[in-house]
C-alpha cells in the first residue's frame, strides 16, 4: 500500500527523509521504544555482542583483504607482509583471528542461554532454526577463513575438511574434487575459499537481519520464560537495554583487548608458522578449539561414513529442538529435572572439548565416546522423556510479580516500571 | 528521547539536567573510542614499509647517448632521464618566461642541475590526467616544441619538460634527485 509515512520526528531534514523513507520511525520503533521483558539477565547481552563481533570482523577482514593475496604461492608471504610491513597490520589481523575465537565464545554463550530458558520453544521455532543457520555459516567461515594464511594447519586443515565429504558413498569423492577444483587442496581451493569467506559474512547479515526479524515479531524471551502480559512487565530497549548492552560491551572489549595484546596467539597453532607443505602432514593436528567438540564426536566414532553423519547430525539435530522438547515450561529454573540434564549437557560438550585436544588414545576414547552418547542421549531421549514425567515448579503469575518481588532483577526505578511507553 | 521523563525530577530552573553532562560524557567518549579504531584501519591504506623502502633508486647514465633518452621506474611512476644535445639545451634556455603557460621553475636552469645542462630528468606523467607523454625515444612524436607530446589529450612539452600546449596547466614535474658522479644519480 502507497502512501507517505507521517513522521513524528521534529528535525525538519529527518523528518523530510523519514516522510519518504521511514527508517527512522522504523528505528525508533524496534530499537526506541521496542517493549522489552524488564527482566533481563547478563546473559541477554550476548546477541548484541555477537551483532558488534561480526561488524568487527567484517570491517578488519575488509582491511586485511586489501592487503593480502589468494595465491598458494603468495599467500603466506602476504599474511607475514600484513603483520610486518602493512601500518597496524599486526593489530588489524590479531583483532580478525582473535575476533573468530571471540565470535565462537559469545555465539556459544548466547546459543547456552537460549538452551537453558527454553528460547527455541514456540512462538520462537522459526527464530531458533535461524539461528542454526546462522551457527553452520559462522562454522564455514571461520574454517575457511583459517585455511587462507596457508600455513601448515591450514592446508591440512582443509585437507581434512574437504574429506569429510568424501565418506558419503558413491559421489563422495566426486564432490571432494568439485570442493577442491582439482586432485588435491591447492590454488583453485585458495581461490574460491578466500571468495567464500569474504562472500558469507554478508550472507550471515541477511540472515542475521531476519534473526532479529523474527525476534521483534515473538519479542524477546527471558529468564522466567513466561510471556509478556502487560506492558508492566517490559521497558523501552532504549535506554534500558542500550545501556545494558553498553555494559556488556565493555567488558567484552576488555576481554577481547587482553587477548589481541597479551596473548594474540594463545589460541593458534604454532605449526601454522609453518609454510603449507603438501607433502608433510603435521604430527600433531587439530583443529581450532571452537571445532573440538565436534572433532571429538567424529573420532569417538571407529566408521568413517558414520562419525561424519554423527559429526554433522550433532549440529543438525538442533533444528528439530522445539519438536524434541515436549515439556512446555520455557525457563530451565522451574525445571527441576530437566535443569540438571541440560548442565551435564554443557559438560559433555566441554569434555568432548578436551577430548578433541587430546591424542584419541586411552581414557580420552572412552571419554569421549560417553560424551558423545550423551549428546545425543540428551536431545533424542532425555528431553522428549524428562519434558513428558517432570513435574515443573509453579510459574510465577507475571514477569512484573518475581522482580519487584525480588527475586533476581534487583530494586528498578518505579517511575520506568509503570510507564514504560511514555514518552521513549 | 526516553529520557525525558526520568530527568525531569531533576530538572534544574534553566531545564540543564546531570543527565545531559552525563550524554555528552558517554557521546564523546564513544567518538574519541571510535576515532581510535578508526585511525589504524585508515593508517593502514596508507604506504606500508616495504613500499616506503624503494623510495630511492641509482641510476648509471653512462650508457645513454647524447639525444637518447631512458625511461625508469621511481615510486612506480615513469621518470624521464633524457641527454639533451647542444641544439636542444640552446632551444629550452633562450625561451623567455612570458613564452610560457606556467612560468613556475620556468627557467632552464632551475631545471637542471648546475653543470650538468645537458641531462633533464622530469617526472613523466601529464600534468593534464596523469598519462603518460611520447618523446623519450627518438622514434617518438616530440611535438612542435622537440620534447614530448602526450597522446591522451595532445599537450605538448618542450625540451626542458615546460608546458607550451594545452591543456596541460604545469610544466611536468621534477623528481628530487642528486649527481653522485658525473655518470650516475640518485633519485628520491
Amino acid at each position: 500500500m502507497a502512501g507517505l509515512n507521517k513522521s513524528e520526528f521534529a528535525n525538519p531534514v529527518i523528518n523530510w527523509i523519514d516522510t519518504r523513507l521511514p527508517i527512522f520511525t522504523m528505528m525508533q520503533k524496534e530499537y526506541g521504544v521496542f517493549p522489552t521483558p524488564k527482566n533481563f539477565n547478563y546473559f541477554w547481552n550476548f546477541g548484541a555482542l555477537a551483532m558488534v563481533n561480526l561488524m568487527i570482523m567484517i570491517i578488519t577482514g575488509i582491511f586485511l583483504a586489501m592487503n593480502y593475496q589468494p595465491n598458494t604461492q603468495l599467500a603466506f608471504d602476504s599474511v607475514q607482509h600484513i603483520m610486518r610491513d602493512v601500518n597496524y597490520g599486526w593489530l588489524i589481523r590479531y583483532v580478525h583471528q582473535n575476533g573468530a575465537s571471540m565470535f565462537f565464545i559469545v555465539t556459544y554463550i548466547h546459543i547456552f542461554r537460549g538452551l537453558y530458558y527454553g528460547s527455541y520453544k514456540t512462538p520462537r521455532e522459526l527464530l531458533w532454526m535461524l539461528g542454526v543457520v546462522i551457527l553452520i555459516l559462522m562454522m564455514a567461515t571461520a574454517f575457511m577463513g583459517y585455511v587462507l594464511p596457508w600455513g601448515q594447519m591450514s592446508y591440512w586443515g582443509a585437507t581434512v575438511i574437504t574429506n569429510l565429504f568424501s565418506a558419503f558413498p558413491i559421489v563422495g569423492p566426486k564432490i571432494v574434487t568439485l570442493l577442491w577444483g582439482g586432485f588435491s587442496v591447492d590454488n583453485p581451493t585458495l581461490n574460491r575459499f578466500f571468495a567464500l569467506h569474504y562472500l558469507l559474512p554478508f550472507v550471515l547479515v541477511g540472515v542475521i537481519f531476519l534473526h532479529v526479524a523474527a525476534l521483534h515479531i515473538t519479542g524477546s524471551n527471558n529468564p522466567l520464560g513466561i510471556d509478556v502480559k502487560t506492558p508492566q512487565d517490559t521497558l523501552p530497549f532504549h535506554p534500558y537495554y542500550t545501556v545494558k548492552d553498553s555494559v556488556g560491551i565493555c567488558v567484552y572489549l576488555i576481554v577481547f583487548s587482553a587477548l589481541v595484546f597479551f596473548a594474540p596467539n594463545y589460541l593458534g597453532d604454532p605449526n601454522n608458522f609453518i609454510p603449507a607443505n603438501p607433502l608433510v602432514t603435521p604430527a600433531d593436528i587439530v583443529p581450532e578449539w571452537y571445532f573440538l567438540p565436534f572433532y571429538a564426536i567424529l573420532r569417538s566414532v571407529p566408521n568413517k561414513l558414520l562419525g561424519v553423519c554423527m559429526m554433522f547430525g550433532s549440529l543438525l539435530v538442533m533444528f528439530v529442538l522445539p519438536w524434541l522438547d515436549t515439556s512446555r515450561v520455557r525457563s530451565a529454573r522451574f525445571r527441576p529435572i530437566y535443569k540438571w540434564f541440560i548442565l551435564l549437557w554443557v559438560v559433555a560438550v566441554v569434555v568432548l572439548g578436551v577430548c578433541g585436544a587430546h591424542k584419541p588414545e586411552g581414557i580420552w576414547v572412552i571419554l569421549s565416546r560417553v560424551s558423545t552418547l550423551y549428546y545425543f542421549l540428551h536431545f533424542l531421549v532425555i528431553m522428549p522423556v524428562v519434558g513428558k514425567l517432570e513435574r515443573p515448579l509453579p510459574l510465577p503469575e507475571s514477569i512484573s510479580k518475581p522482580v519487584l518481588g525480588g527475586r533476581g532483577g534487583g530494586p528498578m526505578p518505579a517511575g520506568a516500571a509503570a510507564k514504560p511507553m511514555e514518552k521513549a | 528521547m526516553a529520557d525525558s521523563s526520568a530527568a525531569a525530577h531533576h530538572a534544574a530552573p534553566d531545564g540543564v539536567t546531570k543527565r545531559d553532562l552525563l550524554q555528552l560524557i558517554a557521546g564523546a567518549g564513544a567518538a574519541i573510542g571510535a576515532g581510535a579504531i578508526a585511525w589504524p584501519l585508515i593508517d593502514s591504506m596508507n604506504p606500508s614499509k616495504d613500499v616506503l623502502a624503494l623510495s630511492s633508486v641509482d641510476v648509471d647514465l653512462a650508457p645513454v647517448v647524447e639525444g637518447q633518452g631512458i625511461t625508469i621506474v621511481w615510486q612506480g611512476k615513469p621518470i624521464f632521464v633524457r641527454h639533451r644535445t647542444a641544439t636542444e639545451i640552446k632551444e629550452a634556455q633562450d625561451v623567455k618566461l612570458s613564452q610560457l603557460i606556467d612560468p613556475t621553475l620556468g627557467l632552464d636552469k632551475e631545471r637542471v642541475k648546475p653543470g650538468h645542462d645537458q641531462w633533464i630528468i622530469l617526472i613523466g606523467i601529464c600534468t593534464h590526467l596523469g598519462c603518460v607523454p611520447l618523446g623519450n625515444k627518438p622514434s617518438d612524436p616530440r611535438g612542435e616544441w622537440g620534447g614530448w607530446f602526450c597522446p591522451c589529450h595532445g599537450s605538448q612539452y618542450d625540451t626542458s619538460g615546460r608546458v607550451r600546449h594545452g591543456p596541460a596547466p604545469l610544466n611536468l614535474a621534477l623528481p628530487p634527485y642528486a649527481f653522485e658522479s658525473d655518470t650516475k644519480i640518485k633519485v628520491g
